[in-house]
């Protein structure tokens, strides 16, 4: 197999289930339609037939089952992989999700585990409009004992499920929609990206932009663009968003002196008001030479027209203009 | 499971009885509105495959019968409705306006729900539709809710909550019915059961005969009726509909029928065999309902053809009208979130 060998972010997924699937008899998968549907958006495909009804297994459409048989079966032994088939439908797994899956470790004195995975796909860009267009990883995020993962390319999300399944805690793993085509190199053999351990994608002396998930591409095309202008972007994908490794990015901070975060989710009560704040309290404040700022979401539902829709979060002329006042001091 | 009735008259006795009921008029337009359905899912399904339209979409095709024999049988625009996902035909069943409904489907502003819904999404508020929900089982906690009202404001109206096979083992559901039994309040849950939710057949996800033998949990009447006979669907709601304006609470229906198009615009359709869809398609609910209507001369071929004719100039009529439709200001993004 060459060294290069490109995979999608779908193909990566699944290699990472294959691959820990074979080796761990304690893995095993559960959701809506992942057998012969191969889940709605394919990341399942051929597991049903490798290994089996027992090890891959459909759920009737019961989100909180789904959640708790997670719970139930990483209490006891196992680890499973969860898929609610769009993330907007965790609202109906929360319960089990934010009350029970992240308390028991705590509250029982630390003498138990949790160790589950449930995979999730956010955001918008099909036309699927306000209730299966959602990116709501900042509910998660709000609950102390549950991760929350959001890879950005195929590399990452094939390590990072890997590492996730082999963790002892409840994880959160927030895909996207669009990125499921979106390819990148993955080496074949199984390996983990560390949780907690943000990513310098891009480096740059003019401007730090903290992005997730599909925000990442559209800020490095953008970088490209605004480094035809002569402004240099340094760009950081945390990738794991709790429990966050806030040094790599205080610390690129602290060498461009301005900060711009971005993500799809709506801006109020967002991801982004939490590294805005690490940011200000930290050692990066001395250095700031421009307020924080942020390019989210708008504070609405995902309308369902196409240029509605286009307009709702942020696109990559959105970055550039902002990324390019912030960096001329324009604000 | 003693509590549930199941229907053991025969289909012919019960057809003539309910023709009778509802007369000839009601019972030719009952048979227009399905031929308009069809009519209007068939070009939906042709937009999309155009790329006019964006999203996905759930198609009703096959299942006709169901969504008009249940209008039908209540007060339609007057008593409430929870629509779900696949709801194109209970809207326009609803008596909702095919130009309006076209033109949500394009996206344009003046769409039922200005562009903002699409096809999962459409509400005609001012017909007391409340609207079709994307989320499964979204709608059947909804409709305690709209039955309590009811009671309180002492109207005779009811609430008619609409849902899937699949939607039946969410939580919610038992939540509501329960809500619904010990509160005598005015719902009808339709559960139109069309053998699959996407890839789940009814025979993996339940492990009971029928999904009215549930209604015996809350000491509710729940039927089982073939969902592809309008006559036999509106027999069913309409007794239904009088217990429930009679204060005597809620009852369970399903209706069995089956969804011939995949399940939206992705499906492979890898989980049913082809001669499964064709055995269906064998029982098409139009024509076998144009043919009780001929059988008791209420209908002729030339009445027939003038109804089809018909519903295919309503939609492409509808299409330009949706076509020549304003797109939404995107400076008017940030409105209706808020009263
Ligand atoms: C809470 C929730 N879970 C899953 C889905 C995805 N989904 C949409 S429709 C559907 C199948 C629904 O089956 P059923 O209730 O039988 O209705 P049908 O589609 O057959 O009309 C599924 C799983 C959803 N929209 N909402
Ligand atoms: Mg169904």
């Amino acid at each position: 197999m060459p060294e290069n060998r490109e995979l999608t972010y779908v193909e990566a997924l699944r290699e990472g289930l294959r691959q820990v699937m074979e080796k761990d008899e304690s893995v095993f998968l559960l959701g809506e339609d992942i057998g012969v549907y191969n889940g709605a958006f394919g990341v399942t495909a051929g597991l049903l037939e490798e290994f089996g009804e027992e090890r891959v297994r459909d759920t009737p459409i019961s989100e909180a089952a789904i959640a708790g048989a997670c719970l139930g079966a990483s209490l006891t032994g196992m680890r499973p992989v969860g898929e609610i088939m769009f993330m907007d439908f965790v609202a109906l797994s929360l319960e089990q999700l934010a009350l029970q899956a992240a308390k028991v470790r705590f509250m029982f004195g630390g003498k138990t585990k949790a160790p589950f995975v449930l995979r999730m796909p956010a955001g918008s860009g099909t036309g699927a409009a306000a209730q299966h267009s959602q990116s709501l990883e900042n509910w998660l995020v709000h609950v102390p004992g549950l991760k929350v993962v959001m890879p950005s390319n195929a590399y990452d999300a094939k390590g990072l499920l890997i590492a996730s399944i082999y963790d002892d805690n409840p994880v959160i793993f927030v895909e996207h929609k669009l990125l499921y085509g979106t390819k990148s190199h993955v080496p074949e053999e199984s390996y983990e990206v560390p949780l907690s351990q943000s990513r310098v994608v891009r480096e740059g002396s003019d401007l730090t932009i903290i992005a997730t998930s599909l925000m990442v591409h559209r800020s490095l095309e953008a970088a490209v663009q605004l480094s035809e202008e002569g402004i240099e972007i340094e760009i950081i994908d945390p990738r794991t968003l709790n429990p966050l490794d806030d040094e790599t990015i205080i610390k690129s901070v602290v060498k461009t002196s301005k900060a711009l975060i971005i993500h799809e989710a709506v801006g109020t009560g967002g991801y982004g008001g939490e590294i805005a704040a690490r940011i200000a309290s930290s050692e990066a404040f001395d250095y700031l030479e421009a307020p924080i700022r942020r390019l989210t979401g708008l504070d609405i539902p995902i309308p369902y027209n196409r240029t509605l829709e286009y307009h709702a979060v942020p696109q990559v002329e959105n970055i550039v203009v902002e990324a390019r006042k912030l960096s001329r001091g324009e604000y | 499971m003693s509590k549930t009735k199941t229907k053991t008259r025969k289909t012919e006795d019960l057809s003539q009885a309910m023709l009778k009921q509802i007369g000839e008029s009601t019972a030719r337009e009952m048979l227009n509105m399905m031929i308009l359905i069809r009519a209007f899912e068939e070009k939906a399904d042709e937009l999309y495959i155009l790329g006019l339209t964006h999203g996905t979409m759930h198609l009703s095709i096959g299942q006709e019968a169901s969504a008009v024999g249940a209008s039908y049988a209540v007060r339609r625009g007057e008593d409430y409705l929870l629509n779900h996902h696949r709801g194109h035909g209970h809207a326009l069943s609803w008596g909702s306006e095919i130009n309006l409904m076209m033109a949500e489907f394009l996206g344009k502003e003046n769409g039922y729900c200005r562009g903002r819904g699409g096809s999962m999404h459409i509400a005609d508020i001012e017909r007391n539709n409340l609207g079709a929900n994307g989320i499964v089982a979204g709608g059947i906690p909804i409709a305690p809710g709209v039955g309590v009202s009811i009671q309180l404001r002492k109207t005779d109206q009811l609430c008619l909550c609409l849902f899937g096979d699949g939607a039946a083992n969410e939580g919610a559901f038992h939540e509501s019915l329960n809500l619904a039994s010990i509160w005598d309040l005015p719902v009808i849950y339709f559960c139109e059961n069309n053998q699959y939710g996407m890839s789940m057949s009814v025979d993996r996800a339940f492990n009971i005969e029928r999904i009215s033998d549930r209604a015996c949990a809350y000491n509710i009447p729940g039927e089982t009726v073939d969902g592809n006979d309008p006559l036999a669907v509106y027999d069913a709601v309409f007794r239904a509909a009088e217990r429930a304006r009679a204060g005597k609470g809620p009852t369970l229906i399903e209706a069995l029928t089956y969804r011939w198009k995949g399940h939206s615009k992705s499906d492979p359709q890898s989980y049913r065999t082809r001669d499964e869809v064709k055995e269906w398609q064998r029982k098409d609910p139009i024509p076998r309902f144009a043919a009780v209507l001929e059988g008791a001369g209420m209908l002729d071929e030339d009445m027939l053809k003038a109804m089809r004719d018909e519903a295919e100039q309503k939609v492409d009529q509808a299409l330009a009208f949706a076509e020549a439709s304003p797109e939404p200001d995107i400076a008017t993004i940030m409105e209706g979130v808020y009263a």
